[in-house]
């Protein structure tokens, strides 16, 4: 009865395929692959990039498509990472400590090892015991489920906290933001058991893998990072799509009929919420290993903001646009900050970049909101010169002015 | 003809204004009942406490055969024990087409995980074509909602309530702002609904009310001032009073 | 030539000077010679009996001496061995003085006197002895001097000089401090058990720091092993092995301390021993490469003991023996237990009553906290709560507002008047600034909050980082005025600095003129019925443009003004004001949106709360942030509209 998937989603095919075009591409050019035109750090940069993508298209999934502007979708993708960071440094460190010692007259005892561990982990912040949540570090598959478990069971009971209260729009909004701002804060303490403000380092580094050069895992990382993007972005596509899709705008447009209409809104806020939260998770955990670090400011609330910014200006409520927003406006941002940006010499005064980018982002970013609310996703719908009915800008659902008329009424 | 809502000595106050004041009402099976009132005489909050927006402070509202009551349900729950209800505003998604707003609101299984893995069946499209073609929306299947003008909204709104299959609809002000044409349209789609189920219909258009020819109450001052035909409360003299003769 | 000469001169000089000094030799000068060996060589254990035979002689230039001495003032001329003042001519010449006379006898070459050169132990006896001088000197500044001296640094010595003084003052702030510092002193030195006792319970009420200083010394405990209770000794309470006073481990190690057990093996030394004993790659017949766990480990060292070759381990049922053969006990050091009896019962009474003054003091700490909160929050419940309008710039406004208090008092060098001209200044910019920022975007986002709140995100990076590169990233100070500096303090527990008590001031001053803009003008009136209706509002002839631009300006101005309050405390950053918007927000959230009172409310709550959790983890201002914000989110599940919430349709779902 139906047609196909792809034919509904003629965007997600061509997605799919620019996306296998573009990581074929830069395998063939990295350093890697013979080619060398791509370097190493550029190609961690790009696989980086794809990971930022996901989650932004996990955060129009959420805010776009179902209308909740969570700022709290860094904290999960900081999190994933944290998850993911805890096994590689600690398998990095326990073969560190056991190629140290291996040169002593008797063997290591398991103890002496851990302790070992102990010292060199926690040494930075004045401890040498391994605190409690490091139980599972050692166990890959236990980390990597943490990596889901963690920002899902977190997101599941803020979530479930959250919408049981009918707490909604703006409120929701600072709610998330203080949420994140807890965990960052709390990440900054020394004794959060994972190294405070030091965070974790050394990342980029894979346990067992110590023969193989970054040239080759960086691409490895960029592959798994394209695989994870492209399967996000079909799950999200899918799950936008079809009825789901039309229930959850609903909730965005007009979250009072959709609950007379008998859907139970909260279940599908937090099912949208969670499932957005683990797919930043998964996110955060291939990203973080690329980047090498982790450390509470990446999960500041001030990240998932700018999470936000790159949806709103690649253009919310579709998922290319968020790719878009994100890959076009971190690899700017990285350019004009990465001191590559040619200085601009005003006779009296010269602009440097590096200063003057964040000025220049949070004044296009006004513009964008001001008269292109639709973002660069909106230049499609010209090309493609599909209009859609007059509305403007995002705020779709009943005019509030309508609810004041009949409170005047009454 | 077997109760399906029964109210009793409901009472709701909004920071120290009586909107409601021990307010009784109840409906049958398939009935069509007109509710006219001033401004303030707790219409629109009867229906908030039936759909559940709305806690009252005392009283009972009892649903159904079972004598289940409703004070205790979320409204999707309400939603669900198959009470159906129609803003004064029309409230479609105007983002979506007029299919996809009549398919979300069609009988089927509510729960997230249902609605993510369905697939929509032949039988399913073809009871969204048969509503549409009765609200008279069947050329308009694939547009969207947003593109509609005010009446045709109205009905689609009309047509999702249909699509829900209450046994209750609470509909707000149908006429309002409606062509004396679109009015009859919308006067015949009601009694055509009233046959199969109890219809609620809010209105100030007494011409609407007249043309409806039903059974109705008049509300004052959050409680029952009148209920009978429409000749005969408006014969009655504290309705008069209240309501007509100013 | 001429060298020759003067030198000659000044021989026939001195011999004249030495032969007049013999010949009338003053009463000090005397006592001084007759003490001449202990003074020129002094030491502690000396020093006494010359201080002693000083003090007695009365003689009035005792004091100066003694003063002199410890400045090491005092020379001795070589030749005849006496003392003298003296004072530099040149690097190389010195002008001697005469003791009593105070005239001077002749300038020396450096190498013909020795100077005086008590050691700081002499010094410090002599600092005792001048005390005493201090004590009864006629002048109050100075006798005041000399009780904060005995205030720094109390002892034994001093006892009998302060009693000695007390009879004779005649100020009686004076006369208090000095009894006071008796009582104090008597509690520390003196012998007398019930004279103590009488001191220490007088205190039983007293909530200075010094008392409780004095007091807490006195329960000092040493915790010790014996085989049995010794008599005679005060003992504060038995201890059992394995308690969670005493773990089983540090009663093992008391007893190996005290030598009445043998040390444990630790793992290190036995590591040692095993490795020290590796023959042909094996230790004690086992093969090296087995001995990578503790177990084999231990059995390796087991073996080794028993050939002797190590120390034999202790067990775990020698350790229990050894525990069970001996009893454990905390000893007072103070051995009278009367004594202790009499300060534990004080101390126990002046720790209720230091319990409610701290809590006193807890809660003037959460109320200047509060108007803190309250006063960044503020502006927020006129844009939030009022008008609906998501702010995100509103902390970098607060930051505005503290930068201009920071340029004015660059062009403005008086504290106060720059202060004074800062808070309206503060409150133009910002007003300025928010009439720009509503004009030229707000206005085109109202009914779409989510779209102005990023919209205002992107004007507070854009600000952040334009005031990081006019300022640069370092703190900029905002100093307050002189008449802010200090503390109101009511007693050692409680105090509060001015600088809050301002603050605290401003934020009673703003609730009050808001709540009168708001319920009582014109512009208040037709503020609200904008917000609620503006159609309506239009129609009756208002003009909602004005009036939002007029209310967005004011919580602007507000915030710009809280900046100049938030500075003066709190170094000026381009961070300044993002450190706040969070909390104020939630202040706003929490107290119920679109109500002053609330806002109060809310700062009340959350400046309380924040200092109470404080409180009870008093290292960790992060983990008390982290615990509140948590509390918020709780807290909102059960009021989702805040404190002062409203009911009813008003409040619009």
């Amino acid at each position: 009865m139906e047609r196909s998937f792809f034919a509904r989603n003629p965007s997600a095919l061509i997605f799919i395929l620019l996306l296998a075009a573009f990581t074929l591409g830069v395998t063939l050019l990295s350093e890697g692959f013979g080619m060398d035109v791509v370097s190493t750090s550029m190609v961690k940069t790009l696989g980086k990039t794809l990971c930022l993508c996901l989650v932004a298209v996990a955060m129009d999934l959420v805010w776009g498509y179902c209308g909740i502007l969570s700022l709290g979708h860094f904290a999960f993708f900081g999190l994933g990472g944290y998850m993911i960071g805890m096994w590689l440094m600690y398998e990095r460190t326990k073969a560190i400590v056991i190629s140290a010692t291996a040169g002593g007259p008797l063997p290591a005892t398991p103890e002496e090892i851990r302790e070992g561990i102990g010292v060199q982990i926690f040494g930075v912040v004045g401890g040498s015991e391994i605190p409690p949540i490091w139980y599972f570090a050692d166990s890959l598959t236990i980390q990597l489920a943490l990596v889901v478990l963690v920002p899902g069971l977190l997101a599941l009971i803020f979530g479930w906290l959250a919408f049981r209260s009918r707490v909604a729009g703006v409120y929701l909004s600072i709610l998330t933001q203080a949420m994140t701002l807890a965990l960052s804060l709390y990440l900054f303490q020394n004794d959060s058991g994972l190294r405070g403000n030091n965070g974790l380092s050394g990342l980029q580094n894979l346990p067992g893998a110590e023969n193989v050069p970054q040239t080759l895992i960086s691409i490895y990382f960029l592959w798994a990072s394209a695989l994870a993007l492209g399967l996000g972005y079909l799950l999200a596509a899918w799950v936008a799509g079809g009825k789901f899709g039309s229930v959850i705008r609903g909730i965005r447009d007009d979250e009072a009929r959709v609950r007379f209409l008998g859907y139970h809104v909260e279940g599908y806020k937090l099912f949208v919420f969670t499932l957005t939260a683990v797919i930043a998770a998964i996110a955060g955990a291939l990203y973080y290993p690329q980047a090498g670090i982790i450390n509470p400011a990446e999960i500041a609330p001030i990240a998932s903001i700018y999470l936000a910014v790159w949806v709103a200006i690649g253009g919310r409520g579709r998922l290319y646009g968020a790719v878009i927003g994100a890959a076009l406006v971190s690899l700017v941002s990285t350019w004009f900050t990465g001191g590559q940006a040619p200085d601009i010499p005003l006779g009296f005064y010269t602009v440097q970049w590096v200063d003057w980018w964040l000025i220049l982002l949070g004044l296009s970013f006004v513009l964008v909101t001001l008269f292109a609310p639709k973002g660069i996703g909106g230049l499609f719908d010209l090309i493609a010169g599909r209009g859609s009915p007059e509305r403007h800008g995002a705020d779709l659902g009943p005019d509030p002015g309508a609810l004041r008329e009949k409170e005047a009424e009454e | 003809m077997s109760t399906l809502l029964e109210v009793s000595g409901i009472s709701v106050t909004f920071d120290g204004f009586r909107a409601i004041n021990n307010l009784s009402f109840r409906i049958g099976e398939a009935e069509l009942r007109a509710i006219i009132g001033p401004n303030g005489a707790g219409k629109t909050t009867f229906m908030d406490i039936v759909t559940g927006k709305t806690r009252p402070d005392e009283g009972r509202v009892i649903w159904g055969e079972k004598n289940v009551s409703l004070l205790k349900m979320s409204e999707s729950q309400i939603a669900r024990q198959g009470i159906g209800r129609k803003f004064q505003r029309p409230t479609v998604f105007e983002d979506q087409s007029v299919f996809d707003n009549l398919l979300m609101a069609l009988k089927n299984d509510r729960g997230p995980f249902a609605v993510l893995t369905y697939r929509r069946s032949a039988e399913d499209a073809d009871k969204v074509r048969a509503l549409a073609e009765e609200i008279g929306l069947k050329a308009e299947l694939p547009r969207k909602a947003g593109e509609l003008a005010h009446g045709q909204k109205q009905w689609l709104e009309i047509g999702m309530l249909l699509a829900q299959e209450p046994r209750l609809l609470l509909v707000d002000e149908p006429a309002a702002g409606m062509s004396p044409a679109e009015r009859e349209h919308t006067t015949a789609l009601l009694v055509e609904a009233a046959k199969t189920r109890a219809v609620v219909v809010v209105e100030h258009d007494m011409e609407f009310v007249r043309r409806l020819g039903c059974k109705v109450t008049v509300f004052h001052e959050g409680s029952v001032l009148a209920e009978g035909s429409l000749d005969h409360v408006t014969a009655n003299k504290d309705v008069i009073d209240v309501y007509l003769g100013r | 030539m001429t060298r020759i000469f003067l030198i000659g001169l000044r021989a026939a000089l001195f011999w004249f000077l030495a032969a007049f000094a013999v010949q009338a030799q003053s009463p000090i000068q005397d006592l001084l010679q007759e003490n001449r060996a202990a003074v020129e060589k002094a030491s502690r254990k000396t020093i006494d009996d010359v201080i002693g035979a000083l003090l007695a002689s009365g003689l009035p230039e005792t004091r100066e001496v003694l003063a002199r001495w410890r400045e090491k003032e005092l020379w001795q001329r070589d030749e005849d061995g006496l003392f003298f003042f003296a004072e530099a001519v040149d690097g190389n010449t010195y002008r001697l003085i005469d003791i009593a006379t105070g005239e001077a006898v002749g300038e020396y070459d450096k190498k013909l006197v020795s100077q005086l050169k008590p050691n700081s132990g002499v010094r410090s006896v002599i600092a005792t002895a001048l005390v005493r001088f201090q004590l009864t000197d006629p002048d109050p500044a100075k006798r005041a001097e000399g009780l904060t001296a005995i205030e720094r640094g109390p002892e034994a010595s001093h006892l009998e000089a302060l009693r000695a003084s007390i009879e004779g003052e005649n100020d009686s702030g004076l006369l208090a401090r000095k009894q006071r510092l008796e009582r104090l002193l008597t509690i520390a030195y003196d012998d007398d058990s019930a004279l103590r006792v009488a001191a220490i319970e007088s205190f039983s009420t007293d909530l200075g720091v010094d008392a409780r200083a004095a007091l807490n010394p006195l329960l000092a405990t040493t915790r010790k092993a014996a085989p049995a209770l010794p008599e005679g000794v005060n003992i504060a309470n038995v201890l059992k092995p394995g308690s969670s006073a005493l773990p089983r481990s540090e009663a093992y190690a008391l007893l190996v301390a005290a030598d009445l057990a043998p040390p444990l093996v630790t793992a290190a030394q036995k590591k040692e021993a095993l490795i020290a004993n590796i023959a042909d790659g094996t230790v004690a017949g086992m093969p090296i490469h087995t001995l990578g766990t503790a177990e084999a480990r231990a059995r390796a060292y087991a073996a080794l003991a028993d050939q002797g070759l190590a120390p034999p381990d202790v067990t775990e049922d020698g350790i229990d023996a050894a525990l069970g053969a001996h009893v454990f006990f905390d000893q007072y050091n103070e051995p009278d237990a009367a004594i202790t009896a009499a300060a534990e019962e004080a101390l126990s009474s002046v720790s209720t009553r230091v319990g409610v003054n701290q809590a006193l003091d807890l809660a003037l700490d959460g109320l200047s906290l509060a108007s803190i909160y309250f006063l960044a929050a503020i502006g927020l419940a006129i844009t939030f709560g009022v008008m609906g309008v998501i702010n995100m710039a509103h902390g970098e406004f607060i930051m505005m507002g503290a930068y201009t208090g920071y340029v004015v008092q660059q062009f403005v060098p008086n504290y106060t008047a720059s202060i004074i001209v800062a808070l309206p200044l503060a409150f133009a910019v910002t007003f300025a600034a928010g009439v720009a920022m509503e004009r030229l975007v707000i206005r085109w986002l109202y009914n779409r909050p989510l779209e102005t709140l990023l919209a205002t995100f992107g004007i507070s990076i854009a600000l952040q980082q334009l005031a990081k590169n006019i300022f640069g990233t370092q703190a900029r100070p905002l100093t307050s005025p002189g008449w802010l500096d200090g503390a109101l303090v009511l007693n050692d527990v409680v105090s509060i600095s001015y600088i809050r008590i301002a603050i605290f001031v401003l934020g009673i001053i703003f609730l009050f003129l808001l709540l009168f803009v708001l319920n009582k003008t014109r512009l208040g009136l037709e503020m609200r019925a904008v917000t609620q209706n503006p159609r309506m509002a239009a129609s009756m002839g208002i003009n909602p443009d004005r009036v939002n631009m007029l209310t967005f300006g004011l919580g602007s101005g507000i915030a710009g003004i809280a900046g100049v309050a938030i500075g003066l405390y709190a170094k000026v950053t381009s961070e300044l004001g993002s450190d706040y918007i969070v909390q104020s927000f939630m202040t706003v959230v929490v107290g119920g949106v679109g109500n002053i009172w609330g806002t109060l409310l809310g700062a009340a709550l959350i400046g309380f709360l924040q200092k109470g959790i404080e409180w009870m983890n008093p290292s960790n201002t992060l983990a008390a942030q982290t615990y509140m914000i948590i509390f918020i989110i709780i807290f909102i599940q059960f009021r989702p509209k805040g404190i002062i919430a409203l009911k009813g349709r008003a409040a619009g779902d």
